[in-house]
């Protein structure tokens, strides 16, 4: 049961990556790109990451996504559409895209650790009690730093978006 | 079940994918949401070994990869629009302001 769940998001989530690559029309890859974060968070449920899931829902499909889109609406695309590729394409890159993908599945696939099919048990009780005094004690530092550099980037993100005035 | 093997196998593909985007497409919008197609991938990694090791760090890095993608996103934009209000351009290769 979970393994057909699991096939199905993650054919659906590879297929809309291709067409987030692929599509010609920036808009069409920003929609297969949000098709794409919703299979990843059901994923992330498959893991028992609920809270994950929720907050990748929150942040990716409902923030990102949509200043994306605010950002493909204001600005002109339509030039843009025309050219897919670069012409006489890009050799080197798409070996190296080859060799890396290969590299990390023989890796993958030829290593006893990665074969783990029964998670390890866990201590049981109120995961997400437990998830969060993790966050807030041990890493309390990392999270008040992730928040300092959140309001950085509100600050530059408004400096860098408003018409020069002088 | 689901083995690990599947979920990194997974992220490896959606790695190689978005990678893909960032060399060879030429659309800053579509190199931009390539690179959280990357990041999303990663995030796959760290939540399945995560679980298989039954450790809470990786759910933990995780959201902070989150965080720093939003604020990564949001400067991204910012400069996109500066961009396009001052050279009027959305390909990768017209941009070389920078270069020697």
């Amino acid at each position: 049961m979970d393994q057909g769940f699991f096939l199905l998001f993650a054919a659906v989530a590879v297929i809309t990556a291709l067409i987030v690559v692929l599509a010609r029309n920036p808009v069409h890859s920003a929609l297969a790109l949000m098709a794409c974060f919703l299979q990843i968070s059901a994923v992330f449920v498959l893991l028992e990451a609920p809270l994950l899931a929720v907050v990748q829902i929150f942040v990716y499909v409902g923030a990102i996504m949509v200043l994306f889109l605010f950002v493909i609406m204001m600005i002109d695309v339509r030039e843009a559409v025309l050219q897919r590729f670069l012409p006489g394409g890009n050799l080197p890159a798409l070996v190296l895209l080859v060799l890396l993908g290969a590299e990390m599945l023989v890796l993958v696939l030829s290593s006893e650790r990665f074969s783990a099919t029964e998670p390890a048990a866990k201590g049981g009780g109120d995961q997400i009690r437990e998830f969060s005094t993790t966050l807030f004690a041990d890493y309390l530092l990392p999270f008040e730093v992730a928040s300092v550099i959140l309001l950085a980037a509100l600050v530059g993100a408004i400096v860098l978006a408003r018409k020069e005035t002088g | 079940m689901v083995p690990l093997w599947w979920h990194i196998s997974l992220g490896v593909a959606l790695f190689v994918i978005g990678a893909a985007g960032v060399l060879l497409r030429r659309n800053i919008l579509v190199v931009l949401m390539s690179l959280e197609l990357l990041l999303n991938s990663v995030n796959i990694n760290f939540i399945a070994f995560g679980r298989y090791y039954a450790d809470f760090r990786g759910q933990i890095f995780a959201i902070f990869v989150i965080a720093i993608t939003a604020a990564e996103v949001a400067v991204a934009l910012g400069i996109l629009v500066a961009l396009v209000r001052n050279k009027s351009t959305l390909k990768v290769d017209d941009v070389t302001v920078m270069k020697g």
